[in-house]
């Protein structure tokens, strides 16, 4: 008997502006012991199925067609059984941590909350069986640390505290929303490592809802993909990966940037030899003073020489942005140079310094903070010329702008729409066509792509490539995707707690990495190839000393 | 080379004005006050054409009548015509209310923006002189600069305007300090722009709800304390008046049965003060900004 039965669900939201379905038609199965993996982009319904399984709809929401777990309705059924239901018979994990805990109450009491919430043990007894939750998802010293705030945790101990929480009752369903997303990749594997075994331990169904095709591989038995609203394929694993059968499931594994693990046809290329564009000479960046300063950076040394690309990348914490920001003038190293173009970027004032900066082009993460909402997409393309070609004419200042969204291949009449109306992946392409209209000879692109779909990922970092080899400017490139890095930069550095971990050709230095640091980095991201990825899961935890 | 791509069609966008209109035409609350607002502006200020009275003069010969005849909301103790009075009394009270509430959100605007904008000890040193403002009572500032001085409209304008200005620049510089780290802010810098232009472009339009909002309740709040001030006997001189000093004048009055001169200045500020607060409410919702405190 399956433990979550969904049987053509839809769900329709009612706006302001009507009605909207989110999902249609839907129809799964999770058996005990199964992991059931739901995945799709943004906006395909997958979290609004997630949510509809645990009885969590927005009252906007109408729920139909059936849904039970463990042989309860779920649609329709009274607040108070649905109460009963979760925490019990079936949890979740959300996908960020830090919002998932109360940060006022110690983490042995929310667990030892949750158990009381089910079966009625004395506090004592609810406090010890805290403890042992926290020991078996891997807390180091759980007696000392359940008297802990989760502030004093790390966002991976701090999911794996969310993760007690779920399990405390021992449910036989488990929904986890994309519950590493905002984890870094080392600390992701560890954690979908504790997920798989509490599923082999005790028989619990999971329900993984991911966008992450390597999280799948790494993971999943079964596969559902969904678009618009809508399931696509079904299968098992290795079959909906390996042997797609839908068009759509084919374009999107095809869009997914794979890390390459054999060695590249040609020999690495040397890297160009003229005067570097921008230039980090043992810069360290100190936040706050006294006993409290945290050191962002220490002692980091990188050029960009011209034409090139050089990828910068770290996990989170690992100074990689600061590195960005330094680079762009945005934050004032607290020893060391930078130079821009030859240029001292730190004695060059007014003038002379946005002279230096006009040289250079700027794209962020985020696609919705990057364009001001209150600007047309032309004013915001025409910002800098506003800034730096004060003598420019309006009729002109037009006509660039219209050039320059062509040149990142969006429509020239787009300048007189709002960002509001656009994709997130237009969005990016408008940062860019912002960050090109001066004709810069560097790019600083900060993570361009990562809060973006991978097929419009994919599109974005085409034009990105395409414009490198079209205009010829130097790329410095942020990202914590190793393999988007490995595709897009010639030259690589490795960041770490702020110091440089590593440097090299990425041909060499992700394939054959020196430190044992970037080798762990790299044998943590999951590929989306359930053979493969089961082969190199086995190999890391060789390679940690775990027993497969 | 990828293929231009396909723009989804407008959707709505263009027509967020007229959806934010609607969502505030949906608060009955909001434009009941809005109403109120409108009529007592056309009553004060257009009400005189129709309904002309002599303000300045005493007429000995018409003192304490009923309403009634003539004089449809009777006389006062000088002889002035009640209902001409109260239109004559609401042009100061909205007046240096309206003129008052906004000198007070734009002087807070500009502290807020670049002590939240500056950051440090500048932002430091700004917000405690704020917060020193906002332990001293504005009404006790008020009535010492009353007794010191006998202000004129203009002056009463200026000295509301100066002591209200703090909580609107602390609602801005929160504001401000969200808006800094924007990407679109950081892009800016990054390619060379200058501080003002942050400012005056980005921080400012995308603060603008919350200004509107702020300014509102100050409105709503300098009508109440012009009330104040004026009902001390220390806000505009006789023969000018406004409805604080009307009610003022017309306390004695009461307690001899003579309720027309009380009730209705105390109504048209209970109204006015009301009116701007569901204003404001209606806007905060239509905005989805968080409002005072």
């Amino acid at each position: 008997m399956s433990i979550l039965e969904i049987e053509n669900l839809g769900v329709t939201f009612s706006t302001e502006t009507g009605d909207v379905p989110a999902v249609r038609d839907v129809s799964l199965r999770v058996r005990p012991g199964e992991t059931l993996a739901l995945v799709g982009e943004s906006g395909s319904g997958k979290s609004t199925v997630a949510l509809a399984a645990m009885g969590l709809l927005p009252g906007s929401a109408r729920a139909t067609g059936r849904v039970r777990v463990g042989g309860t309705d779920v649609i329709g059924a009274a607040e108070a059984d649905l109460a009963g239901l979760r925490g019990r018979t079936a949890s979740m994990v959300f996908q960020e941590p830090a919002t998932a805990l109360d940060p006022l109450t110690r983490i042995g009491a929310q667990i030892a909350e949750v158990i009381r919430n089910h079966r009625p043990v004395p506090v004592k007894d609810a406090a010890r069986e805290a403890v042992e939750l926290l020991r078996r998802v891997g807390i180091p010293e759980p007696e000392r640390r359940a008297f802990a705030y989760p502030f004093q945790l790390s966002g991976g101990q701090r999911q794996r505290v969310v993760i007690a929480m779920a399990i405390a009752n021992a449910p036989s369903l488990l929904i986890a929303d994309e519950p590493t997303t905002a984890l870094d990749v080392t600390v992701q594997a560890e954690i979908l490592d504790l997920l798989r075994g509490l599923a082999a331990d005790s028989g619990t169904g999971v329900l993984l809802v991911t966008h992450n095709m390597g999280v799948v591989a790494d993971f999943a038995d079964r596969v559902a993909v969904m678009l618009q609203g809508e399931v696509v394929e079904t299968g098992p694993v290795e079959e909906v990966l390996l042997r797609p059968t839908d068009d759509y499931t084919r374009r999107l594994l095809e869009a997914v940037p794979r890390l390459s693990l054999a060695d590249p046809p040609s020999g690495a290329r040397d890297r160009p030899v003229e005067e570097p564009v921008v230039d980090l000479r043992e810069v360290s960046v100190r936040f706050g003073r006294g006993r409290r300063a945290v050191r962002a950076l220490d002692g980091v040394s990188l050029t960009v020489r011209p034409g090139e690309t050089v990828g910068l990348v770290g996990e989170s914490g690992s100074g990689k942005s600061t590195a960005a920001r330094v680079a762009l003038g945005l934050v004032a190293p607290s020893a060391g140079s930078v130079s821009l173009f030859g240029a001292d970027l730190g004695r060059a004032g007014g003038r002379a310094r946005r002279a230096l900066l006009s040289g250079v082009g700027v794209v962020l993460q985020d696609p919705v903070a990057s364009l001001d909402a209150r600007m047309s997409v032309g004013e915001c393309v025409a910002e800098p010329l506003r800034v730096h070609r004060r003598g420019m004419s309006s009729a002109e200042r037009r006509a660039r702008v219209a050039d320059v969204l062509e040149l990142v291949r969006l429509p020239r009449d787009l300048a007189h729409r709002g960002p509001r109306e656009l994709s997130g992946g237009q969005r990016q392409r408008v940062s860019l066509a912002r960050a090109l209209v001066l004709r810069p000879r560097l790019l600083v692109a900060d993570e361009p792509t990562s809060a973006l779909d991978v097929s419009v990922q994919r599109s974005v970092l085409e034009v990105i490539r395409e414009l490198q080899d079209e205009l010829g400017f130097a790329c410095l490139f942020v990202s914590h995707d190793l393999a988007v890095v490995q595709q897009f930069a010639q030259h690589v550095v490795v960041l770490r707690a702020g110091r440089i971990e590593e440097e090299g050709s990425t041909a060499t230095t992700l394939l054959h990495p020196r430190t044992d640091y970037t080798r762990r980095l790299i044998a943590a991201v999951p590929v989306p190839d359930p053979v493969l990825q089961r082969r190199r899961r086995d190999e890391r935890r060789a390679a940690m000393g775990v027993k497969a | 080379m990828s293929a231009v791509l396909p723009v989804t069609p407008p959707v709505e966008a263009a027509a967020g004005y007229r959806h934010s209109v609607r969502r505030f035409a949906r608060n009955r609350l909001a434009v009941a006050g809005l109403v109120v607002v409108i009529l007592f502006l056309l009553f004060s200020f257009l009400g005189p054409l129709l309904y002309s009275t002599d303000q300045t003069h005493t007429n000995l010969t018409q003192v304490n009548l009923a309403p009634g005849g003539a004089h449809l909301l009777g006389t006062d103790a000088v002889g002035h015509d009640e209902l001409g009075r109260l239109m004559y009394g609401g042009r100061v009270s909205l007046l240096v209310g309206l003129a008052a509430g906004i000198l007070a959100t734009v002087i807070g605007t500009l502290w807020g923006a670049i002590a939240g904008y500056a950051g440090g000890w500048i932002d430091a040193v700004m917000m405690r002189v704020v917060d020193a403002g906002i332990a001293i009572p504005a009404l006790f500032i008020l009535l010492v600069v009353s007794a010191i001085t006998t202000p004129d409209t203009v002056g009463l304008i200026l000295i509301l305007g100066l002591v209200s200005w703090l909580v609107p620049s602390r609602l801005v510089r929160a504001e401000t300090l969200t808006l800094k780290n924007r990407d679109y802010v950081l892009t800016l810098r990054a390619v060379g722009g200058t501080h003002g232009r942050a400012i005056t472009r980005h921080i400012l339009p995308n603060s603008v709800s919350t200004i509107v909002v702020a300014a509102t309740f100050q409105v709503a709040d300098a009508i109440l304390l012009v009330a104040y001030v004026s009902y001390l006997g220390l806000g505009v001189q006789p023969p000018s008046t406004d409805w604080g000093g009307m009610l003022s004048a017309g306390l004695t009055a009461a307690y001899s049965g003579r309720w027309w001169l009380i009730v209705p200045p105390g109504l048209a500020i209970i109204l006015v003060v009301c009116a701007f607060n569901a204003i404001g409410d209606g806007l905060r919702d239509t905005f989805d900004v968080r409002g005072r405190g």
